[in-house]
């Protein structure tokens, strides 16, 4: 079509005073959005390519670039925002469902910034994590009910296989495919210096990457990738993934092109084909199957190994969660509406599920209810954006976070949300060779490391000023929450009371 | 002792190593004003074929040809950093015909110029390890 509507999103300023013309801005445009003229020994920029990355931003030596949104505006609307015009000349031009990378970017609450923490004042003082202990370590999956002896009288040892992790977080599963070889060791590498788990997400475990199996989670998706008794054996825990935060209720769609070398190898799928993730696993249509897929893996890991059953937040969330924590499930991971994805229809992305934390309150308040808690353990993720927000999280009832979108942005993601086009100027969601080699490990895993460093400093500083020195004196104590701009049913759905209450 | 190694695996070929070698010479604070306008030669400079790239710069060899050829005695090793004496330099190339590794080029100044590890800054780390945004370029001691 020779006539396009849209205008530019961004427009690249640069500053001529500023620049040098090294060319930098350039040769790291995937997008090819800038260009040197030789002839008047001047660099240009065509907008429409910029997707806002912020690559050559980053990297120009004399900061002579900025990006901006382009001023341009259609005449005003309230209800027709240039937003909506935008998207439907876009169609118009493309006949296809839009598609979206990252998490939903739209204007709903964020409940995690309308709940405020406490903290200690005169009685139970505070504690200064500098001088005295404080505990961040965890332990998921589902706890005995109650405590058996032999007939000498002594303990029986009935505990469930556990993960044990150093603070309650975790990176949540994004696949070898959806990101490249480089991002996946900068998780694995972190992920065993934290003490914590990384999660393969549906794209198998790379041969390289057994060695960090005791910090990784393995997981089976509908598309059953990369699935094989080695695989599950070497995890730390096994994932069925249910559902995804970030398109609940459809599939995923690797395309044939990223299907290359290592990639189809570790998926176990030929080259060249669509990797193709079901929107539902064909084997389960009831608790009742799930819990068959639940004993299927354990039965193959010799009950050595935590199930997590993962579903996106989604309306009737209690029901389900109730359903998975009575399957033999040991871990309940559920993930918000505003989870991130590499590749989403917009629609679904910026329209479906429910946020994560009225999901959390809910689920942890039913399962008390039914007295079903101890089965399982519950992990929440879909926009944890910051340390507080894990410790919210957790005094909301949940016994430890998922990150991802953090994480990728420790190793440079800009949220510019197009993975999709697999040309990430990062070398995150990429498999270009040029592109991937921008992702040096090295570098990559002790930033990660760095930024879950600076947050347990930050969480053990929280917990400090509340008197509380152990993460499980913090687990669903909803007292050290209050409420501010939240009406009665959002508090009472919360299971908190108002600021100054 | 400390040299100045090339990762190719690493290397992104954005040649900002080159701009900061360029910009560590001028001993000026602001690069774009002790750039702008300037045809930049720099003592590293980067090497690009079929999609693989790594920076070139003087390796000390210990048993260095360009300083074995130098006809007046300008190139020198000391603490085993090959160093230019610009006043006894007669720019007559041979460093530059002899070093097998092209490390050495012709400047201005009426001498040859090389890298010398930045041995004249106040870090004591050559700039374009400073500046390589992906560790390509590392300032480290090996054996062998």
């Amino acid at each position: 079509m020779a006539l396009t509507f849209i205008y530019p999103e961004y427009e690249v300023i640069r500053n001529s005073e500023r620049c040098i013309t090294c060319r930098v801005c350039e040769r790291q445009c995937a997008n090819e959005a800038h260009e040197f003229l030789a002839g008047i020994d001047k660099m240009v920029c065509d907008d429409s390519k910029c997707v806002n990355c912020h690559r050559c931003v980053s990297l120009c030596p004399t900061h002579a670039l900025k990006i901006t949104k382009s001023g341009n505006t259609y005449k005003q609307n309230s209800n027709w925002g240039g937003k909506y015009i935008d998207e439907i000349y876009k169609q118009a031009e493309s006949g296809g469902v839009l598609l979206s990378g990252m998490g939903n970017p739209e204007n709903y609450p964020v409940y995690f910034d309308k709940i405020l923490l406490n903290a200690s004042q005169v009685t139970n003082p505070p504690i200064d994590p500098l001088r005295e202990p404080m505990e961040t370590k965890i332990s998921l999956g589902a706890k005995p009910q109650n405590i058996k002896r032999d007939k000498d009288g002594k303990l029986i040892n009935n505990l469930p296989p556990r993960l044990s992790l150093s603070m309650p977080l975790m990176f949540s599963a994004m696949s070898y495919g959806s990101i490249s070889y480089n991002a996946h060791e900068c998780l694995a590498r972190a992920a065993k210096e934290l003490g914590i788990l990384y999660n393969t997400g549906e794209g198998g475990l790379h041969n390289d990457f057994y060695q960090y199996g005791d910090n990784t989670i393995v997981q089976v998706a509908s598309g059953r990738f990369g699935v094989h008794p080695d695989y599950l054996n070497t995890g730390a825990a096994i994932e069925i993934k249910m559902g995804q935060g970030a398109k609940p209720g459809i599939g995923g769609h690797l395309p044939g092109a990223k299907i290359v070398g290592d990639i189809s190898r570790t998926r176990m799928i030929p080259e060249g084909s669509d990797a193709i993730s079901p929107a539902p696993h064909h084997d389960i249509y009831s608790i009742e199957d799930l819990r068959q897929l639940v004993y299927s893996l354990k039965e193959v890991t010799n009950y050595q190994k935590p199930v997590i059953v993962k579903i996106a937040a989604v309306h009737n969330v209690t029901a389900i969660a109730s359903g998975i924590a009575r399957s033999g499930a040991d871990i309940i991971a559920i993930d918000g509406f505003r989870g991130g994805t590499g590749a989403a229809p917009t629609r679904i992305r910026d329209h479906v599920g429910i946020p994560i934390e009225l999901a959390l309150a809910s689920v942890d308040q039913r399962l008390r209810e039914e007295g079903i808690r101890e089965n399982v353990s519950i992990v929440v993720g879909g926009s944890i954006r910051q340390s507080a927000d894990i410790v919210k999280a957790i005094a909301l009832g949940a016994d430890c976070v998922y990150i991802a979108t953090a994480a990728l942005m420790a190793l440079g993601c800009h949220l510019c949300r197009s993975c999709y086009t697999g040309k990430c100027n990062w070398g995150i969601a990429t498999q270009m060779p040029e592109l991937k080699k921008r992702l040096n490990p090295d570098i990559g895993y002790q930033r990660l490391v760095n930024l879950i460093n600076a947050w347990r400093h930050e969480i053990k500083e929280m917990m400090g000023g509340m008197g509380i020195n152990s993460i499980e004196s913090l687990k669903g104590n909803r007292l050290m929450l209050r409420g501010i701009g939240l009406n009665e049913k959002e508090l009472s759905i919360l299971g908190i009371r108002h600021a100054g209450e | 002792m400390k040299r100045v190694y090339v990762n190719e695996k690493w290397c992104l070929g954005c040649r900002l190593c080159e701009y900061y070698c360029a910009f560590q010479e001028t001993k000026e604070s602001d690069m774009a004003r002790a750039l702008k306008g300037i045809k930049i030669n720099p003592r590293i400079n980067i090497e690009e074929k079929n999609g693989i790239s790594f920076a070139v710069s003087c390796r000390h060899c210990e048993d260095a040809l360009c300083v074995k050829g130098c006809i007046t005695g300008a190139l020198s090793k000391k603490e085993e950093v090959i160093l230019i004496d610009k006043e006894r330099c007669v720019s007559c190339y041979t460093c530059i015909l002899s070093c097998p590794y092209g490390a050495i080029s012709p400047s201005q100044d009426g001498a040859i110029k090389k890298c010398e590890l930045c041995t004249d800054s106040a870090s004591g780390i050559p700039a374009c390890v400073k500046g390589c945004p992906n560790n390509a370029i590392v300032f480290e001691e090996r054996l062998g």
